[in-house]
């Protein structure tokens, strides 16, 4: 085991480290809000709205995130260029990079996870609470955003917690396409060195070790806001 | 889609179209995940065995298999058991004298993948054992039944509505965490797409072409799990 190439590394192992977070945190937070209109579609939209978010989760969930983001970064990647004008405009740098294709590919996939999640949640709040609502004299808008939506997502709190570790765990997939996350940096580091196991084992130290502390993140929120039964 | 004779031709599945290689391959997909699902089941069913009534030294030696399993993204499992499952198996033949030997790929992929199922079944499978009342178990024993005969007529009925939803999930992740085993190099659905794409430059079509079989392999098995659920619950109240 020789670990003295830390040393030279570190700043790549560090911006690695970095966008493996940013992918984390852009994914679960836009597939979150995104999730969130899905599943209300599901559970209180028109016919047409709840078929086409349920297609879009089955389609989603049913098929490998490595295909959708090979499909987006090769397939859609391809296309983009025919866009008249795209490429002379200051969008042109942030849509050619990897982690752009990367960022979205992630964050639609894991809304149509997270979205099956609260709208389980959604159906579980128990009816009481919002008749009660309606008796205040709520609006929808307020009752979704004073009842409705608190109580489910306090509901769901412990299974996203699992979607948050499970997305963690798919973000080394952006390497595919040229992101220079941390699972890219240890691969980068195996070429130069022809260390096999060294880097993989650093690399699977700092996932263990985030996925530890967001178990404990919701841990401690889940204590905070107690739950009544 | 629109049919425009170019997209047929590039999906026919005669040599000039890619559609063989793309059969060919979702077919390598399905015969990977079900070898890797039921290794996964035999590890599933040792390890919960383990898990239930085994000494602390394989109580530990499993919590870790467990754990390391699902806490390491899959990708960096399957590249590192790869290569340490080969490397391992070839220094182990040159240990004893042999030469080394080319590991065939599909087995690797069975291999791996079904040790990082078998983590999830057992979890799985303990669960749905503990969930079945104690008394039905005393209730063989005290019949006379021995281990085996217990296990077959009485555990393996009753644990299989309690799995059923968590081995349906877990089948569906092989199915697609099979698509990984493209970045070692190994001809599945997932890499004879991309070659297919790369050779015709088309690629929006053929990704497009991949993620409908793909969706195809989970519709069937919603299907064929449901039917599976309806027959293990017969005879069980319809939940309310």
């Amino acid at each position: 085991m020789d670990f003295s190439w830390i040393f030279n590394y570190w700043p790549l192992i560090v911006a690695g480290a970095i966008q493996t977070l940013l992918l984390l945190v852009i994914s679960v937070v836009f597939g979150f809000i995104l999730a969130i209109g899905l599943a209300l579609a599901q559970v209180n939209g028109p016919v047409w709205l709840r078929g086409s978010a349920k297609a879009y989760c089955t389609s989603f969930r049913g098929t490998p995130l490595l295909i959708q983001l090979w499909l987006l970064y090769y397939g859609v990647g391809s296309l983009l260029p025919m866009i008249p004008g795209l490429r002379t405009s200051f969008l042109w740098p942030i849509v050619r990079e990897g982690f752009f294709f990367a960022a979205v590919s992630f964050t639609l996939n894991y809304a149509a996870y997270e979205a099956e999640v609260l709208r389980g949640a959604l159906l579980a709040v128990p009816k009481g609470e919002l008749e009660a609502g309606r008796a205040f004299g709520m609006s929808r808008w307020t009752l979704l955003r004073r009842i409705w939506l608190p109580r489910a997502i306090r509901i769901a709190l412990p299974t996203i917690g699992g979607e948050v570790v499970l997305q963690l765990k798919a973000t080394p997939l952006a390497f595919t396409v040229t992101v220079m996350d941390l699972y890219a940096v240890a691969y980068k580091v195996r070429q130069d060195t022809l260390l096999v196991y060294e880097p993989l084992i650093i690399v699977t130290v700092f996932y263990v070790c985030l996925t530890l502390v967001i178990t404990r993140a919701f841990r401690l929120v889940e204590l905070k806001v107690p739950i009544r039964r | 889609m629109q049919t425009n004779p170019s997209i047929v031709e590039l999906l026919s599945p005669y040599p000039p179209g890619w559609g063989g290689a793309l059969l060919s391959g979702a077919l390598s997909t399905i015969l990977i995940s079900l070898g890797a699902y039921f290794l996964g089941i035999v590890i599933g069913l040792a390890g919960s065995a383990g898990k239930l009534k085994g000494g602390r030294a394989i109580l530990v030696i499993l919590d870790f298999y467990t754990t390391a399993m699902r806490a390491v993204p899959e990708l960096i499992l399957i590249i590192g058991l790869y290569y340490a499952g080969t490397d391992g198996i070839n220094r182990l033949l040159s240990a004893l004298g042999f030469p080394p030997v080319e590991i065939n790929g599909f087995l690797a992929a069975v291999a791996v993948l079904g040790i990082v199922q078998g983590a999830y079944m057992t979890e799985v499978l303990r669960g749905a054992i503990l969930a079945i009342p104690v008394g039905q178990i005393e209730a063989a024993s005290a019949f006379g039944m021995g281990p085996w005969l217990r296990f077959r007529r009485i555990v393996l009925p009753a644990l299989m509505p309690n799995a059923l939803p968590g081995l349906t999930n877990l089948w569906m992740s092989v199915t697609k965490d099979s698509a990984l085993i493209a970045v070692v190099g190994y001809q599945e659905l997932a890499l004879a797409t991309r070659l297919a794409a790369g050779n015709t430059k088309h690629y929006f079509l053929f990704f497009f072409a991949a993620a409908v079989i793909y969706l195809m392999i989970t519709l069937f098995s919603n299907v064929v799990f449901g039917s599976l659920e309806a027959y293990f619950r017969r005879g069980q109240p319809k939940a309310a």
